[in-house]
């Protein structure tokens, strides 16, 4: 059921893959230029094939789009592919960053570029697949596989911890999922006991009727992938190593792509497949948010390094859209849907300004920058919007994501709710603190030296291009976000069904009508 | 006296036959070729290899057995013979080149594998135990030879003594565990032992000590904890391209034989002995892969390693159904290719060095900028070895797992994963020297040989094509259990 007639998902996943292997065979290694060029067009048409998506879609409709062909037919693994309302703005929000980091990032790499494009693209093909996987094999297939680009470009881009860094993150995350193979074995076989033949097929589980014991072990196997994946306090140590010794256009992606995925896993299989097991980890998980969203805060303000408060204020801010999927009823899950890209885009605007400053300055020390209000006036325009975003100014993107999930906590538990609007309170705190350090005030002698030294100049046409367009979107989505709730009520509405086990037509009517800024 | 000769159905036995007669054709020009013309003898053995493979592959829908019941020719022997020739052939390119610059016998090299090889092929169709000890015994004589071939080097002399002294032991616990059976069940051909077991109201306790003593020394051959202390020492001072090929070769010769022995005849005790192989298995996984993280010499670090995935496929034999010993086929083939592939690239990199040496972590610092290609291969199969999808090693344990998962072992499946993510560390940090370090010295390497080249081409195009389209060789392996009656 195509509506293209031809398998665009397929085109959409493996394009960056294409690209890459053209990219290894026929380009010379002294080219940076052309070779940079050609990956950015790739990106560029594969984000103009996902727009494609967004022209065929049907409001209510479940799965679209969908591609199911059987791959290793002995062992019931099937290469399915599909799209819903949880998956076609994460689709979206990879394509979009993934060029916006390599022109924002353009000359922060000048080392083995070849490489370097290389596993970017490889790393694309890996994040839209587990985006849209709907076989669980296939699903940890690039789950996994994904981690080998991530290690090379950590490893062999980074700063100067990046060999601990790059393993920490590959190690850390891959015993988090480990536990997951055996939970999809463990599911395929069941389904088998039970009759349904032995299949990997996630559309078909869905209906697999589990004992109670069952949901509750496999809640944890998968959840525990998911939670290091997020990251989830106290699963999030890989993290600031991660983010901390990655180059930034490879940042932008683990922050603004990567990190949606544990979100995305706990929407796709926890949620749907073991409702039982809610009652029981749905507590436990809404603290360990609340911690995190805390601790992150906390953390975050006592940062000196701008790049360390960026990545944990990350920690926080994902931790509060966590705390939104377990806390679920129709505000908060809309509130999660749109929360996770606009996360993302806030969260990549972030690093890539960060960036731009680190090429001028060659530090990211709050205390060795200062008043560059003064120097580079039109990047602090768009690092102010990019903090007001961040911190959740009504009007911007971040805002309604936000107060959306509060409202849906309150609902729930006050109590959450009283903690979780820390995230904002804290959050405006750090972020005005960095604004001030860094922008704001007299410039000091290092400041004044490094500019003429570096000749430092305002942003270039390729920057401003690079931030354009999620500039836009913070603006789009502050003001009409029912262009995207129109979009994901209906997996809203269904998540909430399956997590709460009653019908769809019998829930409380859902919010687009009367949340606030449509 | 009347002396009965035994009707004994040659052509069933063709494939043997051919590499026999390969082998003692390859000895006889050996002694007969003047020295420096003896370059052909690894491509004559070759083409023996492959001759046999055409045929051993034209008797897959084969049922029969040889002379009363004594070797079985059958869809699963088919598959194995298939899976050592395979390994034979690639262990013989990787080869030519060592033997010829070491300046070692060639006829006897070749005429030695070759002959070794002989003995896989009994041990797979093996329907009696008295073959399953010959089979033992001929494809063991050659390696011990071979392992201590590089008589100029002490250590491989060292590895070859070793080898033996502890082999034969392990070959003497086999006989005794061998006669303990046939006092158990009256009988060594193993179908009549199971319908013996089958059918009989109370088994001997002999049955149970004969079969753990069988298990003791084909656990010797596959390298199980605690029958493992050879395979470090004799890995690593063998001659490279003899380790490849003992590492695949007697590894998978050895389940075979387990294959035909436990699953095969007797399945009745199954439970029981699972138990027996979950405790082994998982001692075998921890010691392998822990110990795998202390080396700093690669053939060691492949030879724990090598200890390790005898473990996982033996979580295989522990679900003891059918979808097991698929899964144990799979694995077994897709380990040929990884695990030759690593020790090739290991074999390219000490090419133009001493004996033990340009085998250690430092040697490959840097090989990504000094030899691109070469690093490439390794991080394919130091990846696939992790069990990182899309490759090869991902689907073989996946299909271990799930057969595992199926039979309700699913806390023994979680154990290999957990093992496996602990292998990842000392796979990863060969890809962390050979990309994320800078190359030592004055990195003149040699070139990498046209044999050798052709088997890191095989090698890694089949690690990836079986992890990205597995489909042909899982049909394969259902194909070979066909009437496996169970």
């Amino acid at each position: 059921m195509n509506e293209f007639g031809f398998p665009i998902l397929s085109a959409i996943v493996f394009l960056p893959l294409l690209g890459a292997v053209v990219l290894a065979l026929f380009f010379r290694v002294k080219d940076d230029g052309t070779m940079k060029g050609w990956a950015l067009a790739v990106m560029l048409v594969d984000f103009v094939l996902s727009l494609a998506l967004l022209l065929k879609w049907q409001p209510t409709a479940d799965m679209q789009f969908v591609e199911n062909v059987p791959w290793v037919a002995g062992l019931g693994i099937s290469y399915l592919l599909a799209v819903d309302g949880i998956s076609l703005f994460l689709v979206l929000l990879a394509t979009l960053l993934m060029p916006l980091a390599l022109l924002g990032g353009w000359r922060a790499i000048d080392k083995n570029v070849k490489g370097f494009l290389f596993f970017m693209l490889v790393l694309q093909t890996g994040v839209l697949g587990v985006f849209t996987a709907l076989d669980l094999v296939l699903f940890y297939v690039f789950w996994e596989a994904m981690l080998i680009p991530a290690y090379f470009l950590i490893g062999m881009w980074g700063g100067a911890r990046r060999h601990y860094a790059a393993m920490k993150f590959f190690l850390y995350t891959m015993a988090g999922s480990a536990l997951m193979l055996i939970g999809i074995l463990y599911l395929a076989v069941s389904g088998y006991q039970a009759g349904t033949g032995f299949t990997f097929n996630l559309l078909n589980l869905r209906a697999l009727p589990l004992g109670y014991w069952e949901q509750i072990g496999l809640f944890a196997a998968f959840g525990l992938a998911f939670a290091v994946k997020a990251p989830l306090f106290p699963f999030h140590s890989w993290l600031p190593d991660a983010y901390g010794e990655s180059p930034m256009p490879v940042t932008v992606i683990l922050a603004g792509v990567l990190s949606k995925m544990g979100i995305y896993g706990f929407l796709r299989i926890c949620l749907p497949l073991f409702p039982e097991a809610l009652p029981v980890f749905a507590p436990i998980i809404a603290v360990l948010a609340i911690l995190g969203i805390v601790y992150g805060s906390l953390v975050a303000l006592g940062q000196k390094n701008a790049k360390m408060l960026v990545a944990y204020s990350s920690v926080a801010h994902i931790s509060l859209i966590v705390l939104g999927v377990f806390v679920l009823d129709m505000q908060s899950a809309q509130g999660v849907l749109i929360q996770v890209v606009n996360h993302g885009l806030n969260i990549a605007i972030l690093f890539l300004l960060l960036g731009m400053i680190y090429e001028r300055y060659g530090t990211l020390e709050m205390a060795e920058l200062s008043g560059l209000w003064k120097v580079v006036p039109a990047l602090g325009v768009f690092l102010l919007l990019a903090m007001l975003a961040s911190v959740g100014l009504p009007g911007l993107n971040g805002f309604v994501g936000e107060f959306l999930i509060l409202v849906g906590v309150f609902q729930i538990n006050q109590t959450y709710a009283v903690f979780a609007a820390l995230a904002i309170v804290l959050g405006a705190w750090y972020m005005f603190n960095l604004y001030r350090q860094i922008m704001q005030g007299p410039t000091t002698e290092e400041v004044d030296r490094k500019t003429v030294l570096a000749s430092v100049r305002d942003l270039s046409t390729r920057e401003v291009l690079a931030l354009i367009p999620i500039v836009l979107l913070i603006f789009f989505i502050g003001i009409y976000p029912n262009w995207m709730f129109a979009r994901t009520q209906f997996s809203a509405e269904t998540l909430v069904s399956e997590s709460q086990q009653i019908p769809v037509t019998m829930m409380e009517q859902p919010v687009a009508s009367e949340e606030p800024g449509s | 006296m009347e002396i009965v000769i035994p009707d004994v159905n040659w052509i069933a036995l063709a494939p043997q036959i051919i590499v026999i007669a390969t082998a003692l054709l390859v000895l006889l020009l050996g002694v007969l070729s003047g020295p420096g013309r003896k370059s052909y003898l690894p491509y004559l053995s070759l083409l023996g290899v492959i001759l046999a493979g055409l045929i051993a592959f034209y008797y897959w829908d084969g049922h029969e057995t040889v002379s009363p019941g004594m070797v079985a020719v059958d869809a699963f022997s088919a598959y194995l013979n298939l899976a050592f020739l395979l390994a034979a052939g690639l262990s013989i390119l990787l080869s030519v080149d060592y033997v010829q610059r070491t300046d070692l016998g060639e006829g006897e090299y070749y005429g030695l594998l070759l002959l070794s090889v002989v003995g896989m092929m009994f041990l797979a169709g093996a329907s009696n135990l008295l073959i399953v000890f010959l089979g033992v015994e001929i494809l063991s004589i050659p390696l011990y030879v071979l392992a201590g071939f590089n008589h100029k080097d002490p250590q491989s002399g060292e590895s070859a003594l070793k080898y033996f002294l502890l082999g034969a032991f392990a070959s003497g616990f086999l006989l005794y565990g061998i006669a303990l059976l046939y006092g158990g069940t009256g009988t060594t051909s193993l179908p009549e032992i199971a319908q013996y077991l089958a059918t009989a109201s109370q088994v001997s306790s002999y049955v149970w000590i004969g079969m753990g003593l069988v298990l003791v020394g084909l656990g010797f051959k596959v390298a199980l904890v605690p029958f493992h202390m050879w395979t470090p020492d004799v890995y690593q001072g063998a001659p490279t391209p003899v380790t490849a090929f003992m590492s695949v070769g007697a590894k998978a010769a050895g389940f075979a034989a387990l294959l035909r022995i436990l699953p095969g005849a007797l399945f009745v005790q199954m439970t029981g002995w699972s138990w027996v192989l979950a405790v082994l298995a998982i001692l075998t996984m921890l010691l392998g892969n822990v110990a795998a993280i202390a080396q700093r010499n690669l053939k060691r670090m492949l030879a724990y390693s090598s200890i390790a995935h005898a473990g996982y496929i033996t979580i295989g034999l522990v679900a003891g159904s059918v979808a097991g010993i698929e899964a144990i086929l799979f694995y077994l083939v897709a380990y040929i290719f990884m695990n030759i592939g690593a020790f090739a690239v290991v074999a390219a990199v000490s090419r133009d060095r001493g004996p033990g040496e340009g085998e250690s972590l430092q040697d490959f610092a840097g090989l990504g900028k000094t030899q691109p290609w070469l690093a490439g291969a390794m991080a394919v199969f130091m990846f696939s070895l992790a069990g990182l999808p899309p490759l090869a090693g991902f689907l073989g344990k996946l299909y271990v797992f799930a057969a595992a998962v199926e039979n309700g072992w699913w806390w023994l499946a979680a154990i290999g994963v957990a093992c496996s993510v602990i292998s990842a560390y000392f796979y990863l940090r060969v890809v962390l020297y050979m990309y994320m370090r800078e190359p030592v010295g004055d990195a003149v390497r040699l070139a990498v040989c046209p044999p050798v080249a052709i088997v890191l081409v095989i090698t890694v195009l089949l690690t990836v094509l079986i992890g990205v389209l597995p489909g042909t060789l899982v049909w394969l392996t259902q194909a070979a259990l066909v009437g496996w009656g169970m």
